[in-house]
């Protein structure tokens, strides 16, 4: 049987989280099929079917997907992945609100967050804030999955020429609705995909201090995250957390820059290849998994940093 | 209107976990159990919901071990009206958790359930989700903000690339995200009155849930160490270092 995978989209532009979603379906071994269910999505829809690996893409067209409501997705996703062995979506905020509930639909547990497959019953995930990982096996008659993308490397985006199906059946539960959006504009990349992330934690004091981190980043071509404690204090908003409830970050290089280091900060960037603190206090836990430890006041160091770029 | 809040004993969230030697699992002899810290949030935004006249009865649930009842206690003393254990030793897996919190929906007829968006333990992020789509019910999940509104409930949810606001018909499910709240610490006072407060034990076969599970735990191992690297004595070195040793800039 085949495997489906959930397309992340935003109706306009497939998100990367996909290619990587693909390769762990690949892994898992057999046919993979994309579903992409939005409105208005077929640019979505044709990008899909160039992702190598993939050998069909099914499309759910309609207003009731637009926002991809939890509630529909649910029930669309139930529906249709009664016919594959495996059903994966990206473990993002929107795979995370959609795919449990089309797993209880099927009657099926779920696993959340695979960093690895083992074989098409085993799979490894992260448990207690990364803490320890955990190998499961599923005798689940469908096996449903978020998959974390930062341990597995993109599928091309280019090179293959998958038919694409059109889903007639359209699923709205009427019971929920899109009432409004406060999106971050950025011109940066986006923390879960950039090469290099720089991110600022209580040490930066307030949000205008962030103002020197973004002159670095934009040196750098870098993504800005933060610390849990700089996003509770209020310096930045919370889609730049990284930690073991923000994002999950795996960058060429990472500068954490007055962050501490807590547990919880640590599980969403420890994977990065090269990681850098700052830091005034020698004694900061982040020093115990840096490459690269300077301490010295970040208000001296980030504008030499800046200019020695 | 009633709420429903279910919490859950976790590994306290200051304890670092170790793996058992023989890889069979986490070792949880003898470390401290606390509520699982979004749990807290959702009985805070619960107890708050009261406080504002929104609900008019907060009824907590919690799914373990005797031992457990210590939780629903906690949130007694922090403003919940009465509590109900479902009493079990075994280890159970979201969907179970979903089943049995589903039968108790349909006894006591909330009009929001309030849950955390996940455990500090599994870190599954799935349970109110499943509930949803078992009862029926919408969902706001991570929410960051809960306005009820008439018949609807506005839920402000903190996704990947900022907030997203949903209106969901009651009733409805909300899982709680970081920033909804911070939870109050209960008062010697209250943690007496608590005391007196009514706590209903009942089981998975009263509620007539299968206990079945699926999924087998293979083996649990620590991950992968990183070992502390340098500490460079200025930023010259550390450009010098990320160009020429780690080749990274």
């Amino acid at each position: 049987m085949a495997i489906l995978v959930i397309a992340e989209h935003d109706n306009a532009t497939l998100k990367g989280a996909t290619l990587n979603t693909v390769t762990a379906a690949s892994q898992i071994g057999g046919d993979v099929e994309v579903l992409v269910a939005g409105s208005n999505c077929g640019a979505v829809a044709e990008a899909a079917a160039k992702v190598a690996g993939v050998s069909k893409v099914l499309v759910a067209d309609n207003a009731a997907y637009e926002y991809q409501l939890a509630e529909n997705m649910g029930e669309l996703v139930a529906e249709l992945g009664k016919n594959y062995s495996h059903i994966l979506a990206a473990a993002t905020t929107t795979g995370k609100d959609f795919l449990p509930r089309a797993a209880a639909l099927l009657d099926v547990n779920m696993l959340s967050e695979v960093i690895k497959v083992e074989d098409a019953e085993t799979f490894a995930r992260p448990i207690y804030a990364g803490n320890a990982i955990a190998t499961v096996k599923s005798a689940d008659s469908i096996k449903v999955m978020t998959v974390r993308g930062t341990a597995f490397d993109a599928a091309a985006a280019e090179g293959g020429s998958a038919a694409v199906e059109a889903l007639d059946a359209v699923k709205d539960a009427g019971i929920s609705a899109f009432a409004g959006e406060e999106l971050a504009k950025s011109d940066r990349p986006e923390l879960t995909a950039a090469k290099i992330v720089i991110s600022g934690g209580r040490g930066m004091q307030n949000g205008d201090n962030f103002e020197m981190l973004y002159k670095v980043a934009d040196k750098l071509g870098a993504a800005v995250g933060a610390s849990r404690a700089a996003v509770d204090a209020g310096f930045v908003p919370n889609d730049m957390q990284v930690g073991q409830t923000g994002k999950i970050v795996a960058p060429e290089l990472y500068v954490a820059v007055g962050i501490s280091g807590a547990i919880q900060h640590l599980a969403g960037m420890k994977d990065s290849k090269v990681i850098v603190a700052i830091n005034k206090d020698e004694e900061a836990p982040i020093f115990q998994v840096a490459d690269y430890g300077l301490v010295a006041d970040l208000f001296d160091a980030v504008p030499e940093l800046e200019n020695a770029l | 209107m009633k709420v429903l809040v279910a919490v859950k004993r976790v590994i306290d969230y200051n304890v670092k976990v170790r793996v058992k030697s023989d890889n069979s699992d986490v070792d949880l002899t003898n470390v401290k159990m606390a509520m699982n810290p979004f749990c807290e949030i959702a009985v805070e935004e619960a107890v708050r919901l009261k406080e504002k006249g929104v609900a008019t009865e907060v009824v907590v649930v919690s799914i373990g071990p005797k031992v457990a009842q210590e939780q629903i206690r906690t949130a007694l003393a922090l403003g919940a009206d009465r509590g109900i254990l479902i009493e079990t030793e075994e280890k159970l897996e979201s969907l179970t958790v979903a089943k049995l919190l589903k039968a108790v929906v349909e006894k006591e007829q909330p009009q929001i359930v309030l849950m955390g968006k996940q455990t500090i333990d599994s870190d599954n992020n799935q349970t109110g989700q499943m509930l949803g789509a078992l009862t029926g019910m919408p969902q706001g999940t991570f929410a960051s903000e809960v306005v009820v509104d008439g018949e609807k409930v506005n839920v402000t949810r903190e996704i990947d690339g900022g907030l997203r606001t949903v209106a969901l018909n009651l009733p409805a499910i909300v899982t709680t995200d970081l920033r909804l709240n911070e939870p109050r610490y209960a008062s010697l006072p209250n943690i007496m009155k608590a005391k007196r407060k009514p706590l209903d034990v009942t089981t998975p076969a009263d509620l007539g849930v299968e206990m079945k599970s699926t999924l087998s735990l293979v083996k649990v191992t620590p991950p992968a160490e990183r070992s502390a690297g340098i500490k460079v004595a200025d930023v010259a070195e550390l450009v010098d270092k990320l160009k020429n040793d780690a080749k990274v800039l």
